[in-house]
């Protein structure tokens, strides 16, 4: 991590490693209980206060979770930012509500399955009380308002509610017109009353409705739905810092849409060759720049991450910056460009640093440094030796995803086994440790406690560290390649992490 | 449950289902809220129904919407000017609301109603409102608040005032884009209420904090100020402070923000003045038309005419000529897509000598563009040229051009072109039409795209409506009515249509001698869908031709026809037949 002009201040040595505790857990399984598809977790996103949390799931469902341990102040939000608050607990969380968001469709054009499994979800901005998300599947991004409304219990009508019917000139026209005793129906006869129907201090004898029941619930309302503009699979949404645009990338391309406007996108990358078979790499991730409104990152299957300038071309096929590791010479074997491809990419909150995560390692680049990572993570080193094995059963390609603390000092990804490795990566650090999403996270950690005898090599930039030690399998544990840890989050203001094992939620802090 | 009168039950009802489950019901309440507020009263409007409206902000967007609207026109309802604040709370909250349509339809609604209200109404209610709006938790408020300062500002004593402008300036550094971008967009309006000596000491400052944010979508809306402030200030004032933000604009890192410098540039150019235009916009404007991205370029060639006409011939040859000239061989065809839809409105800036050495060289080269489009764009704006230079110049490479576009193999394309025949006969004359463009007329006809064929006989009737009844008796209607023999009935089908519209055109004498038979003729024919289109076709005749032809010859091949064993046949022959006996009733 020498990289950088202005490195981190680092007050007196590295941050000491944190240590993880269990928190939460929600959806756990009974031993011996079968999971179901459509209940596996495909998608956690915090909000950016870190008060929300929502998961996504094979069934097309978007579950939301409140944190519980500040709402109860009753202080304004405004205030709580200000005050530097002293966190006595660790956040809870609890369920807040829950919505179908997809529904399993057919393409009849391209006699295409389009499952409803949802991809990725991304907060936009909270305005009022109301919860805004983007929630997409393979194909349809959909608009999310989520907003508590008062339960309507009306009393004080003017017209027995039991024999009123509709007024009929707009709804519909089937239900039967309250007939009145001289038999024609009253239909837009309120058109006709003219002015001199009222009198001056208006009729007593009517009533506005009350409502009386103070009660609330949650309603989760789709604003928008924007479709029809992916030929192939949305990898990611990302939305942008200005509040009014967010993006889609599929395989090809990636689209910029207004969060306003449902009708039209922009194409703003096309990798798509003209001969297909020219075709020698995908995009498999996109995220916008925290800050800059400006500036978007995406990864390839090739192991790259481009850095593109919105403010350059309307079409960003040329990008502004590429960050690509050199290739070791001599290591090269069938798996190398199958393990290069990159699974998932963050911005670090500052946007300073860009985390990505390829088959075996998590890479921290310096967005000001593109001749290499500032430091790679090696995540399950001892499945080097397996790959083949991993290549037969397609688990090689499995998409983890990463992902930063907010403020910048460790990074963390899933592996298999539900495992889930935490790094530090502020200078000097040597944290490094696996946890099992489970009720005791600890349980079935290696011995990886920072090891003194491996100085810290400062003449190679890259730093390796991590259990290089083959055997997770020394504790009598065969790895599970079914159990897999793919998403997780980290909250964006504690060390709070979210993590998905099948289609329960863990939480854990430190 | 009260006991309601017979009369008031429609009232009662409207009443009952402002809270109704259906959304329907309840939108259509709240598009009847006058009907509602006559039938309370005006005090009771004030005392219950706008405090009940006030508490029903948590409603579907639709309904607020509507709500929103309703109440921007409401102060009769309430009992005139002197009571109008009492529509402040409840548009307040709708000032807050997240959706923006709602909140843009609160902030129109509420000028509306501030325009009305009196001084002292304004400054006691109206003000205090929109401090509290400025200073709202959530940015929906403040993005609000933005909308409503000019309205305030005119009425406010000093002190009030000079708060306004502190407030405007803090949006105009809020936090949230979203909220200096509103503020952005309405720097203008409230600028135009600001005295004097205040917009240079307070305005331009937070106009110049809006042109340096590092959101693109902030500076974006700011270019639109440039023009709006530009001309509220002095001349020499405008070219000290606006000008050099418009020419730094003009080199913005961002594409995104020259496009709309490129949009706009030429209507600066008055409010600076002829001769900071000749030293700073025209360089800046010859930039853009090179700039590296295209959507600048197509920006700025579409607006090369209007600039154009903005400098004097001599400065517009000199400086922007070489560039269109550039830009007619641009890569992209959007470019010269969009240069052709506006240069041949340069002829007449230019004048005639220009325009034949320096233009129309470049007409041509358009005119042989390999994007349909730029070929299109030129014909469509002949008639411009032909009154500066005459058409002989142009008619040369004019015709490859119209013959190619004829035969284009998008249908599209040739739909397009037949569009600008008329237009074309009409600059290109009798004589050049007869030689090369009849033919064409009459293959559109035959054409394989129904569009086309329909384009087709349209077409023939607007040229019969150009060059008068004589001229197509002889150049048009020997040909159309030949390809009634045409072995495909699709074909036969096109001629009846054409004939149909030619009718009113040629006059009854023309139509019986020449049209008439034909039709008849068509009768006969072996295909049901034919016999039925005569039968549509003869009715249209009937109030063209006289009563006896009707007699003679209309009615008894109608006759015939609704005797035909096909149904549909049957039914417009008797249709027509009906028709022709109303027409004789009303004129006998």
């Amino acid at each position: 991590m020498h990289g950088g002009d202005e490195v981190v201040a680092a007050p007196a040595g590295p941050p000491q490693p944190l240590d993880w505790k269990f928190s939460q857990v929600f959806g756990e399984r009974i031993a011996g209980e079968e999971v179901q598809e459509v209940d596996i977790i495909s998608a956690i996103e915090f909000d950016k206060t870190g008060d929300h949390l929502a998961t996504g799931d094979r069934g097309g469902r978007v579950v939301l979770f409140e944190r519980t341990d500040t709402k109860d102040h009753g202080v304004s939000r405004r205030d709580l930012e200000r005050m530097d608050y002293p966190i006595s607990r660790h956040p809870e969380f609890r369920y807040k509500t829950e919505f179908q968001s997809h529904e399993p469709e057919f393409d009849y054009l391209k006699s295409l399955e389009i499952e409803e499994k949802i991809n990725k979800i991304r907060w936009c901005q909270t305005a009022n009380s109301a919860l805004f998300l983007l929630s997409t599947n393979d194909k349809t991004i959909k608009f999310w308002k989520v907003q508590e409304k008062k339960i309507k219990k009306i009393s004080d009508m003017n017209l027995d509610p039991s024999k009123a019917v509709g007024n009929g000139s707009v709804a519909s026209s089937s239900s039967p017109k309250p007939c009145l005793v001289n038999g024609s129906s009253f239909d837009g006869s309120y058109n006709n009353l003219s002015n001199d129907f009222f009198p001056p201090g208006g009729l007593p004898s009517l009533r506005l409705p009350v409502v009386t029941s103070q009660e609330t619930n949650l309603v989760a309302r789709c604003r928008r739905v924007y479709g029809h503009a992916h030929d192939y699979h949305i990898n990611s949404i990302s939305s942008n810092s200005d509040g009014e645009t967010f993006i889609s990338a599929d395989d090809l391309r990636i689209n910029l849409w207004n969060l306003e406007i449902s009708s039209q996108s922009f194409n703003i990358v096309d990798v798509k060759p003209t001969n297909m078979e020219d075709l020698t790499e995908v995009i498999t991730s996109a995220e916008f720049h925290p800050t800059h409104c400006n500036m978007l990152a995406y990864s390839s299957s090739k192991g790259s991450i481009r850095l593109i300038d919105l403010r350059q071309s309307a079409l960003c096929d040329s990008h502004a910056k590429l960050f690509e590791e050199p290739e070791a010479p001599g290591s090269r074997s069938f798996f190398t460009e199958i393990i290069a491809s990159i699974s998932d990419i963050k911005f670090s909150k500052d946007g300073r640093h860009i985390l990505s995560r390829d088959y075996m390692t998590l890479k921290l680049w310096d967005i000001n440094m593109d001749s290499g990572p500032v430091a790679t993570f090696q995540v399950h080193e001892y499945l080097r030796p397996k790959l083949c094995d991993l290549y037969e059963n397609d688990s090689i390609f499995d998409k983890f995803e990463c992902c930063l603390s907010g403020d910048g000092l460790r990074v963390a990804t899933g592996s298999y086994s539900n495992l889930f490795r935490v790094c530090g990566c502020a200078p000097g650090s040597t944290e490094s440790t696996t946890l099992e999403a489970s009720k005791n996270p600890m349980r079935r950690q290696v011995q990886t406690p920072t090891r003194p005898s491996r100085p810290l090599s400062s003449i190679t930039r890259v730093v390796r560290r991590g259990s290089e030690t083959p055997g997770v399998d020394a504790n009598g544990n065969s790895f599970d390649f079914t159990t897999k840890l793919l998403h997780l989050a980290w909250h964006p203001t504690e060390n709070l992490i979210a993590c998905a094992a099948a289609n329960s939620l863990y939480m854990y802090y430190a | 449950m009260a006991m309601i009168d017979e009369p008031l039950y429609p009232i009662a009802v409207l009443i009952d289902e402002l809270k109704n489950e259906d959304i329907q019901l309840r939108l259509n309440s709240i598009r009847k809220l006058s009907t509602i507020a006559r039938a309370l009263g005006e005090e009771r409007t004030r005392k219950e129904l706008i405090p009940f409206l006030s508490e029903n902000n948590d409603d579907d967007d639709e309904v607020l919407l509507a709500m929103a609207e309703e109440l921007g026109v409401f102060i009769p309802y309430v009992g005139g000017v002197e009571y109008a604040n009492v529509l402040l709370p409840p548009l307040e909250t709708l000032c807050i609301v997240e959706e923006t349509c709602v909140r843009d339809k609160a902030v129109e609604s509420l000028c509306r109603v501030g325009a009305q209200m009196r001084e002292q109404d304004l400054v006691e209610f109206f003000i205090p409102m929109l401090k509290r709006l400025a200073a709202g938790e959530w940015f929906t408020a403040r993005v609000s608040s933005c909308g409503l300062f000019h309205i305030a500002y005119p009425s406010a004593p000093e002190a009030l005032k000079t708060e306004l402008r502190t407030i405007y300036s803090q949006l105009c550094q809020d936090d949230m884009p979203m909220v200096r971008r509103s503020a952005a967009t309405n720097l203008g309006k409230f600028a135009a209420t600001i005295e004097a000596p205040h917009l240079k000491v307070d305005i331009m400052p937070m106009f110049n904090d809006l042109t340096q944010d590092d959101q693109d979508s902030v500076r974006l809306l700011a270019v639109e100020g440039c023009a709006a402030l530009g001309k509220l200030l002095e001349p020499q004032d405008c070219a000290a402070h606006i000008l050099p933000v418009i020419v730094s604009f003009s080199q913005d890192k961002s594409w995104r923000v020259r496009y709309m410098v490129a949009n706009q540039l030429y209507e600066l150019c008055e409010a600076v003045g002829p001769e900071p235009t000749r030293s700073d916009l025209v360089p800046a404007y010859v930039r853009l038309l090179r700039d590296n991205e295209a959507e600048v370029r197509i920006a700025a060639a579409g607006k090369v005419t209007k600039f154009c006409r903005i400098l004097n011939s001599e400065l517009a040859i000199q400086n922007i000529l070489p560039c269109v000239k550039e830009l007619s061989t641009d890569s992209s065809q959007h470019v010269r897509s969009a240069l052709a839809s506006v240069i041949m409105g340069m002829a007449p800036i230019l004048g005639k000598d220009a325009t034949i050495e320096q233009l129309l060289p470049i007409f041509l080269s358009l005119l042989k563009d390999e994007f349909p489009d730029v070929r299109l764009n030129i014909i469509s704006k002949l008639d411009q040229v032909n009154q500066v230079i005459g058409i002989d110049l142009l008619s040369q490479s004019l015709l490859p051009a119209i013959v190619e576009l004829a035969e284009d193999r998008h249908w599209r394309v040739r739909l397009a072109i037949i569009e600008y025949i008329p237009l074309l006969a009409s600059q290109l004359g009798v004589g050049f039409f007869d030689d090369k463009l009849g033919a064409l007329c009459m293959q559109w006809l035959k054409d394989k795209v129904y569009s086309i064929r329909d384009a087709a006989a349209n077409n023939v009737k607007r040229l019969a409506e150009e060059f008068g009844p004589e001229w197509a008796l002889q150049h048009i209607v020997p040909q159309v009515l030949d390809m009634i023999n045409n072995p495909h009935y699709l074909y036969r089908m096109t001629i009846l249509q054409a004939i149909s519209l030619l009718a009113p055109v040629m006059g009854a004498e023309i139509t019986c001698s020449n049209l008439l038979p034909v039709v008849i003729n068509a009768s006969k024919d072996r295909v049901p869908n034919i016999k039925f289109n005569v039968a549509k076709v003869l009715q249209s005749l009937i109030p063209i031709v006289d009563q006896s032809v009707v007699e003679k010859s209309i009615r008894p091949c109608l006759v015939e026809l609704s005797e035909d064993p096909d149904v549909d046949v049957r039914f417009f022959a008797t249709q027509a037949l009906q028709s022709s006996d109303q027409l004789t009733m009303m004129s006998s």
